[in-house]
């Protein structure tokens, strides 16, 4: 491993950390605004919602994003297991296999 | 899910989660080893960054050289939404020392972040640090482990996505978004869909002029921004 990598990865690790705990440390001193606090009572559903129609989506400079074929037919038979069970690992597997089974049948 | 706010159930809650980790972190292992890195690096890559996205755009910008700044302002960038989790996390274990706080923050993911949220609303919108680490340390742990793996073994062990593994992370962000708008009370069940719906088509717009990392920080910023204006009109 060169300086190099092992300087990036140190200070990228750095820069993570800083982003994960600088927030607990700001909210141990200060209480929040009451405006912070209804913002962030939105970040749940935001946040998941951004992060699953980013697996949707191919980003493609300078163009519209293309769609993500296999994702998205994966996804049909997860969000069933997800109504029908309301279990998480149950719903993980299906995910799996749907995806198995769309690659083994070669449809993306 | 139960009320249980107990390090053996914080092992029980992430159960399900460590596919995720599993199938993205063999992936990683495999890549990172692919692109010429040392075992080493890719397992100190998963211990130091620890962030899934972060570290493949890390691995694809070292092996082409890029600068030193270029590559940690990515990293930074990529895992900027970090903050807004952290955020949301920390009013909820304010009351713990501050050594509890940082240790929390230290090891929270996109996944221990969303499976909190849906512990929160089984129980009684209250936590403890103590099922919060042992989410957090069983996800650290099998992260770095399924890295070493795919790194060690390489092309032996066969490719985690034609096993359909590499869906597993985003089954489980549809099983824990659904399982967040039916169960959460804090916001009318309507208003959730709707914040999703502008959510969703706010990424497909934003992904015409940003990458998704990107994307993904300010669709949630605006999505929230939109949750409290139509709070405003309740």
């Amino acid at each position: 491993m060169t300086e190099y990598v092992l300087a990036a990865i140190i200070l990228s690790g750095l820069a993570t950390w800083l982003i994960r705990v600088v927030p607990f440390i700001l909210v141990k001193r200060f209480t929040l605004p009451a405006w912070l606090v209804e913002f962030l009572s939105f970040v749940p559903v935001a946040i998941l919602t951004a992060i699953y129609v980013e697996s949707l989506l191919t980003y493609r400079p300078g163009q519209w994003p293309g769609v993500n074929i296999a994702n998205l037919l994966a996804s049909l038979p997860t969000f069933l297991a997800a109504v029908i069970s309301k279990n998480l690992l149950v719903i993980v597997i299906v995910g799996i296999a749907s995806m198995a089974v769309i690659r083994l049948l070669g449809w993306a | 899910m139960d009320d249980e706010l107990t390090w053996r159930s914080g092992f029980k809650d992430v159960l399900p989660t460590v596919f995720g980790y599993i199938g993205i972190g063999l992936a990683f292992g495999i890549i990172a080893k692919t692109s010429r890195f040392s075992v080493l690096a890719a397992v100190l890559m998963s211990l130091i960054v620890y962030g899934g996205s972060a570290q493949f755009v890390m691995v694809s910008m070292l092996a082409v050289h890029s600068p030193l700044g270029a590559v940690v302002l990515s990293s930074a960038l990529i895992n900027a939404r970090m903050g807004l989790m952290s955020m949301t996390v920390a009013p909820l274990l304010q009351r713990e020392s501050l050594f509890q706080n940082i240790t929390a923050g230290s090891l929270l993911t996109d996944e221990t972040f969303a499976l909190t949220m849906n512990k929160l609303n089984h129980a009684g919108r209250t936590l403890h640090s103590s099922w919060l680490h042992a989410a957090n340390l069983a996800a650290y742990l099998v992260w770095a482990l399924a890295t070493l793996v795919g790194a060690m073994a390489g092309q032996l062990i066969p490719d985690p996505d034609v096993l359909g593994l590499d869906f597993a992370v985003v089954a489980m962000f549809i099983g824990l978004l659904y399982l967040q708008v039916i169960t959460d009370r804090t916001h009318p069940l309507v208003k959730q869909v709707g914040i999703a719906v502008f959510v969703a088509v706010l990424m497909v717009i934003l992904m015409r002029f940003m990458a998704g990392n990107l994307a993904i920080l300010a669709a949630t910023v605006l999505g929230c921004l939109f949750g409290m204006a139509v709070s405003r009109h309740d």
